[in-house]
């Protein structure tokens, strides 16, 4: 069936966003007028049952709302699909599904997907995702934002650094929202084994990643600016740790082939800033972190026996009675204790689930060392923390690779 | 009459010579049945065990908490003992078949009860490993979320889940096995209750000043922790 062809596919996943999703439809079309006037575009919108009109929204808006603010004119028309997916917005992963399906039968060249949660987005976002996909031949272009520096730990303390090490290329933000492909890697991801896999696609976006990484594809990153009100689906401790750790985790298995070989780690094509940082003065809790990586250590004993070697466990035991100043989870400690988290979720000594959660009041140690270690410092000594880290990361895989093969 | 005396002494040993005589086959079919039993229950125990290897039975009823009970006993491995329990259970079936087969008066209703409580017997096994299986997992899923809900004791609140599925679990076992009923029920019954009673007592005054405390923290302060706390893991 020929349903003719688009240069351009903008993905837009969508489940009860009236109140943002006008001013997004709006800006992409307007950057879709700026960047791209003569390409063929199209907007689908993945909907998961909303019940507040956001479909209608997403279709109801006509580019011509956008031209006489912007002075601007498109030659070509520019459509808008919306489809449902399901009832409730369960299953990012179905979206993203939709997005992928629509992208092969469109034969869509570059492609783009936009969070329909971000609150500051501009025109230019598109063209900075979709431009070196659309003209420069790179498969992913993955985003990196100005953020605050104690904002995204568990990307800077785990998902980073752990996914640089590991798979050996230096991406910010290996989950994102946000991100551009080429209708290659999009058919490609399309024709993996992810979608019936038993997991629920949470965390897709990871696995995209992942693929694109193991598929050896072109891949890139794009300093977007600050992003305001970053509202994840897994905004709290427990549920993100389980759709990035818990993705990450499970993907080693698969990838094994690739990351064992891999050793350092490479800096990937980056357009803008790779990284910039907030300093303002955040209140954070410290004393509720200590407590509750002191109680998880105390309370949690019989798991992580299972979990840890016992000279992790008790290296760990010793700093849970640290007082709030003297307070230190060092990064080997953590990456040695990330490492063993991920051998015990591969060697399921317990349930897959227990072992994620546990790892949530580690997690909280740590970010109380991040914090503490990290309050007056200014954006290049964070920096600093970071790649030292990384380093640790990747000086401590040989331990995860030998972690790996005893459990053989 | 001594003549009397060698006919019935000859019948009784012709008679017994003919019992023995038609006994005799019995019992060697009985020996056969023991020894060929006896060669299936040793093969069905090896490839029994070789299956719950490979399953990787020991770490389930490690997971169980049964690894743990039988380490303290001093026995050896799940696998080991449910390899031992299934090779004596069949040649014990095997023997009792051949016992039937001599015949004996009475014991053959005894043997057909046997029979017809093996089924009940391995249901209740069944049921007892899965019923820690899933005190083990419940009262591990218990723990994590009330420590990472930042709740207090969370210890007391995984035992009670395990202390509540074992119970159950138990009742049911017994109720299967046929033992002791009326009584597990009402021991059942009583146990549960006290448990119930115990936690709303505990709850309602013991944990007076700790709900006090849990609702200033959620109503008066929950504005202020949240503006302590927003820092976004992603």
């Amino acid at each position: 069936m020929n349903v003719g062809e688009v240069d351009i596919l903008v993905g837009l996943p969508t489940h009860n966003n009236a109140k943002t999703i006008e001013s997004i439809v709006q800006t992409i079309q307007s950057g879709i007028l700026r960047e791209f006037p003569r390409e063929r575009a199209v907007i689908i919108n993945a909907d998961g049952g909303s019940r507040d009109g956001t479909p209608e929204l997403v279709t109801g808006i006509s580019i011509d709302d956008v031209r006489p603010s912007s002075n601007l004119y498109a030659l070509r028309t520019l459509h808008s699909i919306s489809t449902k997916y399901g009832s409730n917005g369960a299953g990012g992963g179905v979206a993203l599904r939709t997005i992928l399906a629509a992208a092969e039968l469109l034969r869509a060249k570059a492609c783009v997907v936009m969070s329909p949660e971000s609150a500051n987005i501009e025109p230019d976002w598109l063209s900075k995702l979709l431009r070196p996909v659309y003209r420069d031949g790179f498969d992913l272009v993955t985003p990196t934002y100005r953020r605050h520096k104690f904002e995204g730990l568990l990307i800077t303390n785990l998902l980073y650094p752990m996914t640089r090490a590991l798979y050996g290329l230096r991406i910010r933000e290996i989950y994102s929202p946000e991100f551009g492909f080429s209708g290659r890697l999009g058919t490609q991801f399309l024709g993996q084994n992810v979608w019936n896999d038993g997991s629920d696609g949470s965390a897709v976006e990871l696995r995209f990643t992942l693929a694109a990484i193991t598929g050896k594809c072109r891949i890139g990153q794009s300093f977007m600016g600050e992003k305001l009100h970053i509202e994840r689906r897994g905004a709290d401790l427990v549920p993100a740790l389980r759709q990035t750790v818990g993705t990450l985790f499970s993907a080693l298995e698969a990838d094994f082939p690739v990351w064992s070989v891999v050793a350092g780690s490479q800096p990937i094509p980056t357009t803008g800033a790779d990284q910039e940082v907030l300093l303002e003065p955040l209140r954070v809790n410290r004393k509720r972190l200590r407590e509750m990586f002191s109680t998880g250590v105390a309370e949690l004993d019989s798991i992580f026996q299972s979990i840890l070697s016992p000279s992790t466990l008790a290296e760990l035991q010793r700093i849970a009675r640290l007082g709030e100043e003297d307070f230190q989870y060092p990064a080997e400690l953590w990456v040695r204790t990330v490492y063993e988290f991920a051998a015990s979720y591969q060697k399921s000594v317990i349930s897959r689930d227990h072992i994620i959660q546990a790892l949530a009041p580690l997690f909280r140690g740590r970010a109380l060392t991040f914090l503490i270690e990290n309050r007056n410092a200014s954006a290049g000594e964070v920096e600093q923390s970071i790649e030292g880290l990384c380093l640790e990361f990747e000086r401590l895989k040989p331990y995860l690779l030998q972690l790996w093969k005893s459990r053989e | 009459m001594r003549e009397m005396i060698i006919s019935e002494l000859s019948q009784a040993l012709h008679d017994m010579a003919r019992s023995f005589a038609h006994f005799l086959p019995r019992l060697i079919v009985m020996l056969i049945l023991a020894f060929v039993g006896w060669v299936i229950a040793y093969v069905v125990k090896a490839v029994l065990r070789s299956i719950l290897r490979l399953i990787k039975f020991d770490k389930l009823s490690e997971n169980a908490g049964a690894s743990q009970l039988l380490a303290k006993a001093a026995l050896p491995s799940a696998t080991e003992i449910v390899s031992r329990f299934v090779f004596w259970v069949t040649w014990l079936g095997f023997i009792l078949l051949g016992v039937s087969v001599l015949g004996i008066l009475g014991l053959q209703e005894h043997i057909a009860r046997f029979f017809l409580f093996l089924p009940r017997l391995f249901e209740a096994m069944f049921i007892m490993f899965f019923g820690l299986l899933a005190a083990s997992f419940f009262s591990r899923a218990a723990l994590l979320a009330a420590v990472n809900a930042n709740m207090p004791s969370p210890r007391i609140l995984s035992l009670a889940v395990r202390s509540i599925i074992i119970v159950f679990v138990l009742s049911v076992v017994f109720e299967e096995l046929g033992l002791a009923e009326q009584t597990m029920l009402v021991a059942f019954g009583i146990a549960f209750g006290a448990l119930m009673l115990g936690l709303a007592i505990a709850f309602g005054i013991g944990g007076r000043d700790l709900a006090q405390r849990f609702l200033e923290n959620k109503i008066v302060r929950g504005k202020k922790q949240e503006n302590e706390d927003e820092m976004s893991p992603l």
